[in-house]
């Protein structure tokens, strides 16, 4: 039983230091403020608009930032074969694969969710309403990263396949980004009745943990072969 | 009757048989498809104009079965996805392959006929109404199926992870329906299938069900031709490996 836990935990501080040595990590928290900078390029520098707008420029910059993570969640593994070495582990392949996936949670996206409150000060956020913007952030940001993860096994073997593996993401962005927006606007407004809204969130990222591991196991089983 | 069933499906995994059937099918199947076709056109002239509408209404007989097809399309690929990753029938892979293009095309000609429907109607091209949201994604679903099978060169791991594709984004339709519907709603309800009282008029109900038969047809009599080519294009490249040359 240890040895599987201490298993699963040097996959994912493996995959953390490479995402930090490959420097991903700081790649990704500047994607996300260039993004938040070209904004009031593309919208005017207006402080009111960009207040209005603020919580739900921050999800979809989020979004984006983390489909650019994608392509490197499996795909530098299945190049080199470190994925076949995973799959010979004595740890189910289901395992490993969470294992990778807490590890790009931990390595990039917690880095994008903590800068999440710099840049909605760039966008002229009300400071008092962040961390209800965050906290919805954090519940949806698992079900990002975790249907992320299936384009991502499921063009693993294309290569170049970071535009293929956005457009088989996308559709599963759509309920996040819609539940993830409002529970931000409710937030602005106050906050009150904040609670069903983080609520669907959270159910949507169990749904995605329940779901995401054997699917993208399948996924890359089938690319392996 | 299961077991018949089995029978059945298990005699045409053999792709030649399946070309025996499908090539005596083709013919009937496309016969009726425009047989149906031409009957829907001529009950569609013939229908009076909306005394809102005019006759902009007309468009709602193309645009209706579209989006029936489409959704009726990726509910094919699901079940032919099913068939061929947990039965292993052969031709699952197929079929869901060839519907696939033919569910794209019939998304956006919902999509299309939608936006030109609702120029006159509700004055702009295209809002972010519920059900027209939720269309888009389900085309951007069919465009990634469509991708994945593109993108993946070699055959039989391209239709395993178009395969798992279609049955997770099986799952994700109705979570986004249901999403959607909440984020916001402009478009009018289903009035169809409130069998019991259609809000619709015979005048109109009658064309519009022989419509959605003539595209129902359709749909399937493409279907069977694109099985056939693929089939046909299998056995091409099972011949050129053989003989050693690539591609």
């Amino acid at each position: 039983m240890s040895m599987k836990m201490s298993l699963f935990a040097a996959i994912c501080r493996q995959h953390m230091q490479l995402a930090w040595r490959g420097g991903q990590t700081v790649l990704a928290v500047s994607f996300l403020f260039i993004a938040v900078t070209l904004l009031p390029f593309g919208l005017g520098p207006e402080l009111k608009l960009l207040r209005a707008l603020a919580p739900g420029l921050l999800w979809v910059v989020l979004a984006i930032a983390l489909l650019a993570t994608l392509d490197r969640l499996f795909q530098a593994d299945f190049e080199d074969g470190a994925l076949d070495r995973l799959m010979l582990l004595p740890l189910p392949f289901e395992a490993a694969v969470l294992a990778k996936l807490l590890g790009h949670f931990l390595a990039l996206v917690v880095p994008l969710l903590v800068s999440v409150p710099l840049a909605g000060l760039l966008l002229n956020i009300e400071g008092a309403r962040v961390p209800l913007v965050l906290a919805a952030m954090a519940c949806g940001a698992p079900a990002l990263v975790l249907s992320g993860g299936i384009g991502a096994a499921l063009a693993v073997s294309v290569r170049r396949g970071g535009l293929l593996t956005v457009l088989i993401a996308m559709p599963f962005y759509v309920p996040v980004l819609i539940f993830g927006a409002a529970t931000a606007r409710v937030a602005l407004e106050g906050g009150v009745g904040i609670w069903p809204y983080l609520g669907v969130l959270a159910a949507l990222s169990g749904a995605a943990l329940l779901l995401a591991p054997w699917t993208i196991a399948a996924a890359l089983r089938s690319a392996l072969r | 009757m299961l077991k018949a069933l089995e029978n059945i499906s298990a005699f045409y995994a053999n792709p030649t048989r399946f070309m025996g059937l499908a090539a005596r099918l083709h013919a009937p199947l496309w016969a009726l498809a425009l047989a149906l076709l031409a009957y829907g056109l001529y009950r569609v002239a013939f229908v009076p104009d909306d005394y809102q509408q005019g006759a902009t209404v007309k468009i709602m007989f193309v645009h209706v079965p579209a989006a029936w097809m489409a959704l009726f399309g990726y509910s094919f690929i699901f079940f032919a996805s099913v068939t061929a990753l947990v039965f292993r029938h052969p031709l699952g892979h197929v079929a869901a392959r060839a519907a696939a293009p033919i569910g794209a095309v019939f998304t956006l000609i919902a999509l299309v006929t939608g936006s030109l429907w609702g120029q006159p109607m509700w004055g702009t091209w295209w809002v972010w109404d519920a059900r027209l949201t939720s269309v888009l994604v389900l085309f951007f679903i069919y465009l990634g199926y469509i991708a994945l099978w593109q993108a993946i060169e070699e055959p039989t791991r391209a239709a395993r992870a178009a395969a798992i594709l279609a049955i997770v984004g099986f799952v994700n339709v109705p979570i986004v329906k249901f999403s959607v519907d909440w984020w916001n709603t402009l478009h009018q309800p289903a009035s169809v299938s409130r069998l019991a009282r259609p809000a619709l008029h015979a005048d109109f109900l009658y064309p519009l069900l022989i419509m959605g038969g003539a595209f129902l047809v359709l749909f399937l009599a493409l279907t069977l031709t694109r099985m056939q080519m693929e089939v046909l294009r299998q056995k091409l490249r099972a011949k050129a490996n053989l003989h050693g040359y690539k591609g």
